[in-house]
């Protein structure tokens, strides 16, 4: 089966990881993230501890570190203000390599690169062994709010469907000759985009319609059991319970 | 054609009104049997949407009535008549809306409270009737779209409805998609409108045929016998496709 474009954060598998069920897998990834925002900026022992924890868990999920470091990318905006921070920032200066650099804003920028990346690889990490439906799935069984989940699970089944649309509205638009150069063009494009909102919006009430027919009341019925055993539930609580007690251990240090 | 007592459908001086005041229905009347198969026919804009739409109480009537199997459509009836009433849409992707097969053909019988393996087995029922069980857990937008009309033919089956009411059932298909479903429709044991321009498709599947014209039903009898009559169908703007003549019984 081909995947989807927009699968391709996930990595199939039948890890330990894998196989757990998505709410443990959520809350363990948030816990973690929590734990790693609480550390003191100064203790870099802890970072690293946090650092062995995630390649723990990506090598018992046999997610490569190749395919981390190429999603990683979506990191760069940060990694950019982070670098820019300590040549704005004020207050004592120290020199490095002849450039004079704030101290307050080197801690800032490894306070946040650091704490980011952890964040993110983790991230990473959920996604890799987590299905995206399942991960909607997860966030029910956790009581997020129902309607938002209904638009997540929408917006994943009719990603494709009106990408699909989009795609045939611009092959119509060259068939007749048109060619996207300059900000002339931007009111045929700006026409586009609202065709494509009207129809994605009529497409909505259809499908509302199909799932009134269906005895839809408000609530998707839950169809798939997920419940977590306690002992996937202990697995899961690992990560954040070792990422936890780091965090309480840098601050009775530091 | 069995009789039965309590006919499927019946739809007495079905009238009906937009809100913006545009006349669709001028008083409808038709009766369809318990496993009758007939073709609702009519051209573009005779209001044959808007009357499918009353079947399952989405619209409800301004005047007249709707019953299946003897219950009125009602607000307080709604959810049985939704059960009743399977309605399949015209279009595959507006009626499969979950991320897979086997979720969305739950998602109906979920709805009417089923659970566990009761579900399972409903779901796989459904599935085995239109020939769609190895693709139970792909989901629907890896299908092609003659799959994806068949899933969502099972996506109504699994309610066990009382009628199947199918719009456009042979559009956008290819001939073998449409032969396919053509095989599926007909080893189905179920009650079914069919509501359609093409008119070779209602003559393969339908003993019986309605033509709605107007807002009203303008006739009723067997489809040999309504697309063999040139005059009958020229003055309902329909036409059998070129080439197309009613082979000899």
């Amino acid at each position: 089966m081909s995947a989807g474009h927009h699968h391709q954060l996930y990595r199939p598998g039948d890890s330990v990881i894998h196989r757990l069920p998505p709410q443990c897998k959520l809350l363990a990834a948030a816990g973690f993230a929590v734990a790693v925002v609480a550390t003191p900026r100064e203790s870099f022992w802890a970072f690293a501890v946090y650092a062995v924890l995630l390649a723990a868990v990506a090598a018992a999920g046999r997610v490569p570190p190749g395919f981390v470091l190429r999603r990683m990318v979506i990191e760069v905006p940060f990694v950019v203000f982070a670098v820019a921070i300590p040549f704005i920032g004020l207050g004592e200066r120290v020199e490095v390599l002849g450039v004079p650099l704030s101290v307050e804003g080197l801690w800032a920028a490894w306070n946040i690169l650091a704490k980011a990346t952890l964040g993110v690889v983790a991230s990473i990490l959920l996604a890799a062994t987590t299905e995206p439906r399942m991960m909607l799935l997860g966030a029910q069984r956790l009581r997020l709010p129902q309607l938002l989940v209904q638009i997540a699970m929408f917006m994943l089944r009719y990603m494709d469907v009106i990408m699909d649309e989009m795609r045939r509205m611009r092959i119509a638009r060259e068939s007749r000759g048109f060619v996207a150069r300059d900000a002339r063009q931007i009111p045929v494009l700006a026409k586009s985009a609202g065709a494509l909102f009207i129809r994605s919006y009529e497409r909505g009430e259809r499908v509302h319609l199909a799932m009134l027919s269906r005895g839809y009341t408000g609530e998707m019925p839950i169809i798939r059991d997920l419940s977590a055993s306690l002992r996937q539930w202990g697995t899961a609580g690992l990560l954040p319970g070792l990422a936890v007690a780091t965090a309480v251990l840098s601050w009775s240090l530091s | 054609m069995t009789s039965h007592p309590v006919p499927s459908l019946e739809v007495g001086g079905l009238a009906y009104a937009y809100p913006d005041g545009t006349q669709a229905l001028f008083g409808v009347d038709l009766t369809i049997g318990r496993g009758e198969r007939v073709a609702l026919l009519g051209p573009n804009g005779a209001g044959k949407t808007t009357l499918v739409m009353h079947l399952n109480g989405i619209l409800t009537a301004g005047h007249g009535s709707v019953r299946v199997a003897g219950l009125d459509v009602r607000a307080d009836t709604m959810k049985e008549i939704r059960r009743r009433v399977g309605l399949v849409f015209q279009d595959p992707d507006d009626q499969l809306f979950m991320p897979t097969v086997r979720e969305d053909v739950a998602f109906g019988p979920a709805n009417l409270g089923m659970r566990g393996a009761e579900l399972d087995r409903r779901v796989s029922e459904a599935l085995d009737r239109v020939g769609m069980l190895d693709a139970i857990d792909r989901p629907p937008h890896h299908l092609s779209f003659g799959q994806r009309r068949r899933v969502a033919v099972a996506t109504v089956l699994a309610m066990e409805p009382e009628i199947l009411v199918l719009d456009e059932p042979s559009s956008n298909l290819d001939p073998a998609a449409r032969r396919e479903l053509a095989e599926v429709l007909r080893n189905l044991d179920v009650t079914v409108l069919m509501v359609t321009h093409d008119l070779p498709y209602a003559l393969e599947l339908c003993e019986r045929s309605l033509i709605l014209s107007g807002g009203v039903i303008a006739a009723d009898g067997p489809t040999r016998a309504l697309l063999t009559d040139a005059d009958l169908l020229a003055a309902h703007r329909l036409e059998l496709p070129y080439g197309f003549a009613v082979p000899a019984l």
